[in-house]
Parts: C-alpha cells; structure tokens; sequence
C-alpha cells in the first residue's frame, strides 16, 4: 500500500525529528508509569506510533527494513512472557499470583521490592501492546512479509 | 471544577460528534472523530482523571484515526447514505 517515500523534504526531516522524542517520552511513560499518570499501556502505544510514524513516511519497503515486522511479533511475545513470568514467579516462592512482595529478588526488601515488581509489570506490558499495535498496523496496511 | 469549561467542552463535543456523523467524506469523518476523542480526553483530565484521560489521547486521538485511514485506503472514500 504505502510502498515509496512521501515526496516531501518538509515531512520528511520533522517525522525523522519527532521520532526520536517520542520514543524517548514513551520511555519515560513507562518508566515513570507508578509514580505519576501513565504506565505500560499508554508508553506502549506511544512506542508504537513512532513505529507506525517511521512506517508511514519512509514507506514500508525501507521501514520494514529499518524495523522488522517478525520483530515486533517477538518482542509482543517477549512481553507477554515477562508478564507471566511476574506473576508466576512469585506462586513458586510461596506468595500468591502476581504477589510482588514474593518475587525472588533478595538484596531489596518490603515497599521497594513491590515497587520493583510493579515496573517489571509495566515493562512487559509496554513491550505486549507495542509489538500487538505495530502488528495490527502491518496486518491492515496488507504487507506480505 | 469550573462549571463553564466544562459546559463549553460538551457543547462543542456534541457538535463534533454530530459533524463526524453527518460528513460524507469519510477522511473527513476520521479527523473529526479524533477532535471527539481528543475532547474527550481534555473533559476526563479537567475532571481529574488523568490517567483515563492520557490512554483516550493517545489511543482515540492517536492510533484508531491512523488505523480508520488505513482502513479508508481499502474502501471508498465517500459514504452513500
């Protein structure tokens, strides 16, 4: 569908400005996500519109060079896995099922292991719905790859 | 809480919706709605939901309207009825 560049130098050099910014904001969205408004979702999707922005610019031969398709499936499955991993982890150290208290990290205790396990969380969500919206994306613009 | 932003906002939210309903170009339609999302997200954070208000900024504003384009390039771009 979108297969050439856009033939514009104007948008061209601000999506290759912007790109940059926005995943540095997604980053801190996640990042940040437990101590203010954000989290794992909203910092995913920021992640996946600058994926998305790349791929509407550049068009989606270069694009699919730059940022793989097959790599957004891995890194949505990476997600998942890190998600499920945090919550059961901690059922095989005696807690209960997404019971951060538990989690087998020793060298921190009470309040900061909790709030270690909560970002663990927004880590592997982020990544989900990252690579699931970037995949969306490519299985409606109708690409083989 | 301050009861004419408020107002105003809704006001202009109904208009918006009622401009993405009755608009027959459907790229038009698609922009339209992401001003609704977009008014919808500024009520959510002046009513102090901010967290509600960021995921409806960046999904309705952000990504469904790429995704409606997306989809208009496999259709036709005018609606009939």
């Amino acid at each position: 569908m979108i297969k050439q560049h856009y033939q514009s130098i104007i948008v061209q050099t601000i999506c290759s400005l912007l790109i940059p910014f926005i995943q540095l904001f997604a980053l801190y969205v996640i990042i940040h996500g437990h101590y203010g408004p954000g989290g794992g979702f909203q910092g995913g999707v920021l992640l996946a519109v600058s994926i998305i922005l790349q791929r509407l610019y550049l068009g989606t031969g270069i694009a699919h060079q730059k940022f793989p398709p097959k790599l957004a499936l891995a890194l949505g499955a990476i997600g998942m896995l890190i998600f499920c991993l945090a919550g059961i982890v901690p059922m095989a150290f005696g807690g209960a099922f997404l019971d951060y208290g538990n989690l087998p990290l020793f060298w921190i205790h009470g309040a900061e292991l909790r709030a270690a396990g909560i970002l663990i969380v927004e880590i592997g969500i982020g990544l989900a719905v990252f690579g699931a919206l970037v995949l969306i994306f490519d299985s409606l613009a109708g690409e083989r790859w | 809480m301050i009861w004419q932003i408020d107002f105003w906002l809704l006001v202009i939210l109904i208009v918006t919706a009622l401009i993405a309903l009755s608009l027959h170009d459907l790229l038009a339609a698609v922009a339209a709605l992401a001003v609704y999302s977009f008014l919808v997200a500024l009520l959510f954070g002046q009513m102090g939901a901010i967290d509600v208000a960021f995921v409806e900024a960046t999904l309705g504003a952000g990504i469904s309207g790429v995704l409606f384009i997306v989809a208009l390039f496999f259709t036709r771009r005018r609606s009939e009825d």
